[in-house]
């Protein structure tokens, strides 16, 4: 018998169970039905704004990989800059002219990515890195949304929506503001403005059953892509159940004590992107709190800081600021959040720092 | 009896692979006509040879001496040895140690000097058992080869009061210790209360893994028979790893084991069953352990099952006897496929602690793919049963300093790999932890050796300043006494020569007579 050739490897000597790819295709995955609903919801400018944001994304992040000198192939196949770039997309409002999305992904992958080190060393969630550099820069633009519409009778057709896309103005000389509403959020803001009730300002056009009219599905599709994420153990339940849980009891709360004043819990989870957040951006596990309980509080904070800019600040959703603003306490929160070792007394800070 | 279990930390559901083996009787593996009894085949130093080449020997005949609590090594069969030389031994660094390399005469008869079979054990002392399973040089047979009787000695001072008999084989593949149950069960569980009387332990558990229903019966049926103490059964949910010391304790009894402390600090004590069937058959049958059960499998194996091997027995005589190799076997692993090593020879010989050998082709052993940066996912801390962060030891182990790597606990990891094994990312954490671990235990070593030498310093700056304080005490008085005559001596000069020649011819006088001159004289 001849006497075979043994490679020699490390241990352990089995085939590893998942992969980054595997990671943010079953995201992606996940994305679907939330993102389908937005298109039949506010028209073909969401499709237009996601195609555009990954067209971009690609060729942003083979620009960088070759000026840092990184292997292409695995880096651009991994998924994550796609994932980036349908995230930001999905946050834009439906009607933006194409350079919109262009220079958001460009700086979620350029500033929030890549010039920390790329893939695992962003502490920013990039996304929301482009998504706030947009909405700072071009305040008018980002809140301009289309109003909610099922079926092809309202929102725009495919040729509006692409023209508007190119060029910035509308077909046959319409104007924009002929088209577009404000989201419910926004109503609440500026209704409580006018000294309205919320129960009176919920009576207006565009608010639903739960919450506003066609955001109301749009958040339970994400959150069904979510479940279907954690079911998968793709993401923990502490990131999303601590984002949903700190925007729903101050809201709970607030509105026990005052319901015309402060909107009820459900209409916060179910408006905006808060389904979104809670379970597709705040869970970027790079720039997320990773103990167990340190990914809770990271969430809770999330919730609470995405609720109290919802309710006092100036923009009328927070959770771009919510998720950045965390991002920055991540390292504390690891810090302080350990887990008690098997067989040790309870966890101090210690010394161990991320070098 | 139901025993109530509990849970530990982290874990993960491996598939057990462990059909294949399991389907084909537990059969003795042919003798080889060379055998290589290494002298190193346990945690601890190598024995002394107690043989040297052309001598002959018979089964049970002592081939290495044991001292102090390193345990002896006994000729697997009877023949004459051919030398006794440095050889490779399966090692995870490929160690080369002094092995006895034995020609088997194919007689296979055992040696007369074997000690007494001891079948009414229940009247020996438990020291006379524990220095019984130390002669028959029994060690740890679940893969860690630590001396059986060093551990039984360590756990009569604080006072075991549980005894766990391991018999949850928690790596994929592996099936000898669910082999040994089918076919012994009756010599496992003598094996387990004769330790248990080796240890004063008066709980005694056996747990083996859920679902190994066959097992269960055969060892249900045979519990009741026999002297000793009652006898629990357990079976653990599957998870590796649950046949881990520390996680099997908590799974059986809800109770942690101090990271500072070992099991038998806290009165619990854990032995593997082929463990407790070596002991059985030192004791009740007067016989040293010359052989073990070996799991020969993978897909790279033609016929996987179970082999009673001789110590020292080469690989590649297992593996003809499992039906040889098929298809392209690319990689040999000693042990189970998350803690065991590749080796690179099947010339190697078996010892007494491989319980597995795992042959595999490229599709069971897929080629490193090269790692992706770590995308902080956490899955590696969600598996981890000592609830570590590998996500952040990571970082500290990969650094050129990875003292930070301490304070979060890195010296507990037990290299059972799950993170490595669950990384999307395809880092090779478990490789990084065990190179940084040992680069923090080489530190500390070089820190107690770097006390000890400064304590050897002061010792002798010590007796340096002693020495020299007393000589010149010496010097002193001397001076003094020298002094001292000159003012108490006769004034006449005279009558000092007088006296200087008279001690001269005295001298001379003595050496005459033979006695030799002494040399003291004040001259």
């Amino acid at each position: 018998m001849t006497v075979p050739a043994f490679r020699m490897a490390g241990p352990p000597h089995i085939a590893p169970s998942g992969s980054v790819p595997a990671i943010m295709r079953s995201v992606l995955l996940a994305l679907i039905p939330g993102t389908l609903a937005m298109i039949l919801i506010f028209g073909w400018g969401v499709l237009i704004n996601v195609l555009i944001a990954v067209a971009v994304a690609l060729p942003c992040e083979a620009l960088m990989l070759r000026l840092r000198n990184r292997p292409m192939e695995p880096f651009l196949q991994d998924g994550s800059a796609v994932v980036t770039a349908v995230l930001l997309a999905l946050a834009l409002p439906p009607l933006t002219p194409w350079w919109m999305p262009a220079v958001g992904v460009a700086l979620a992958l350029v500033l929030g990515k890549h010039l920390y080190g790329g893939l695992g060393f962003n502490p920013f969630n990039p996304a929301m890195v482009g998504y706030a550099a947009l909405l700072v820069s071009f305040p008018g633009q980002m809140t301009v949304w289309l109003p909610p519409t099922i079926g092809p009778s309202g929102s725009l057709g495919l040729m509006d929506s692409l023209h508007y896309a190119l060029s910035g103005s509308l077909r046959g000389g319409l104007e924009l503001d002929a088209l577009t509403q404000a989201t419910p959020l926004d109503q609440i803001r500026t209704g409580l403005g006018l000294e309205l009730t919320v129960g009176e300002i919920r009576t207006e056009p565009g608010f639903g059953l739960l919450a506003g009219a066609g955001w109301q599905w749009v958040n339970l599709l994400f959150l069904a892509g979510g479940a279907w994420l954690m079911h998968r153990r793709v993401i923990a339940w502490q990131i999303p159940m601590g984002v949903l849980l700190g925007l729903a009891v101050p809201a709970l709360v607030f509105w026990t004590a005052n319901p015309d004043q402060y909107a009820p819990p459900l209409l916060h989870l179910l408006s905006g992107g808060a389904m979104l957040a809670a379970f597709f951006i705040a869970t970027d596990p790079v720039s997320a709190a990773t103990t167990p309980r340190g990914r809770f509080c990271f969430g809770v904070g999330i919730g609470v800081l995405t609720w109290v800019i919802r309710t006092w600040g100036g923009y009328p959703d927070g959770i771009a600021f919510g998720v950045l603003l965390m991002n920055m306490a991540v390292p504390l929160i690891d810090r302080y959040t350990r887990p008690r070792i098997h067989g040790r007394g309870k966890p101090g800070p210690g010394t161990g720092e991320r070098s | 009896m139901i025993t109530r279990l509990f849970s530990f930390p982290g874990g993960l559901r491996l598939p057990d692979h462990t059909a294949p083996s399991t389907g084909r009787v537990l059969v003795r593996a042919p003798l080889p006509e060379r055998l290589i009894v290494p002298l190193l085949q346990h945690r601890g130093d190598p024995c002394e040879p107690a043989v040297t080449a052309g001598e002959r020997v018979r089964r049970g005949s002592l081939v290495g001496r044991a001292t102090g609590e390193t345990p002896p090594v006994h000729a697997p069969t009877s023949g004459r040895v051919l030398s006794v030389e440095p050889c490779p031994v399966p090692h995870p660094a490929g160690l080369r140690v002094p092995a006895v390399i034995l020609e088997a005469d194919g007689e296979d008869v055992w040696s007369e000097d074997l000690p007494p079979p001891w079948q009414d054990w229940e009247t020996v002392s438990p020291e006379h058992l524990r220095q019984r399973v130390h002669e028959a040089g029994v060690v740890g047979l679940g893969g860690a080869g630590f001396p059986t009787a060093t551990k039984l000695r360590a756990g009569a001072k604080p006072g075991i009061h549980t005894l766990i008999i391991n018999g949850v084989e928690c790596e994929p593949w592996i099936s000898c210790d669910q082999m040994l149950m089918l076919s012994r069960p009756q010599d496992v569980i003598e094996g387990a209360r004769i330790l248990a009387r080796a240890t004063g332990a008066t709980r005694l558990i056996l747990a083996l893994e859920e679902g190994r229903t066959a097992c269960l019966d055969a060892l249900r049926r045979a519990m009741d028979q026999g002297p000793g103490i009652t006898l629990e059964l357990a079976a653990v949910p599957a998870r590796y790893p649950a046949g881990g010391e520390r996680q099997l304790i908590q799974t059986l009894t809800g109770r942690e084991v101090p990271s500072a402390n070992l099991p038998p600090d806290m009165g619990f004590l854990c032995q593997n069953v082929a463990t407790a069937a070596a002991a059985r058959d030192a004791v009740v049958l007067g016989r040293p352990l010359t052989s073990r059960v070996v799991t020969v499998t993978g897909n790279a194996v033609a016929a996987p099952q179970n082999l009673e091997a001789r110590i020292g027995t080469p690989m590649h005589t297992l593996i003809e006897a499992a039906g040889g190799y098929c298809g392209t076997p690319e990689r040999l692993v000693m042990g189970g496929p998350m803690m065991g090593f590749a080796l690179d020879s099947d010339r190697l010989p078996i010892t007494k602690t491989s319980n597995c050998l795992l042959v595999g082709d490229g599709a069971l052993f897929p080629a490193e793919a090269p790692a992706m940066p770590c995308i902080r996912c956490g899955a590696c801390a969600e598996v981890c049963p000592v609830r570590l962060l590998p996500q952040e030891l990571y970082w500290h182990a990969r650094s050129e300093r990875p003292e930070p790597a301490r304070d979060l606990g890195l010296l507990d990891c037990i290299d059972c790999g799950a993170c490595a094994v669950v990384c999307p990312s395809r880092i090779p954490l478990s490789q990084y932890f065990r190179y940084a671990k040992s680069e923090l235990q080489a530190t500390d070593r070089a820190h107690v050796q770097a006390e000890q030498a400064r304590r050897r310093y002061l010792l002798r700056q010590d007796r340096l300043t002693r020495e020299q304080q007393a000589q010149e005490e010496r010097r002193r008085r001397k001076k003094a006494a020298l002094r001292q005559p000159a003012t108490n001596r006769s004034p006449d000069p005279k009558a000092a020569r007088q006296a200087a020649i008279q001690a001269a011819v005295e001298r001379a006088k003595r050496k005459k007579a033979g006695a030799g001159g002494d040399g003291n004289d004040p001259a």
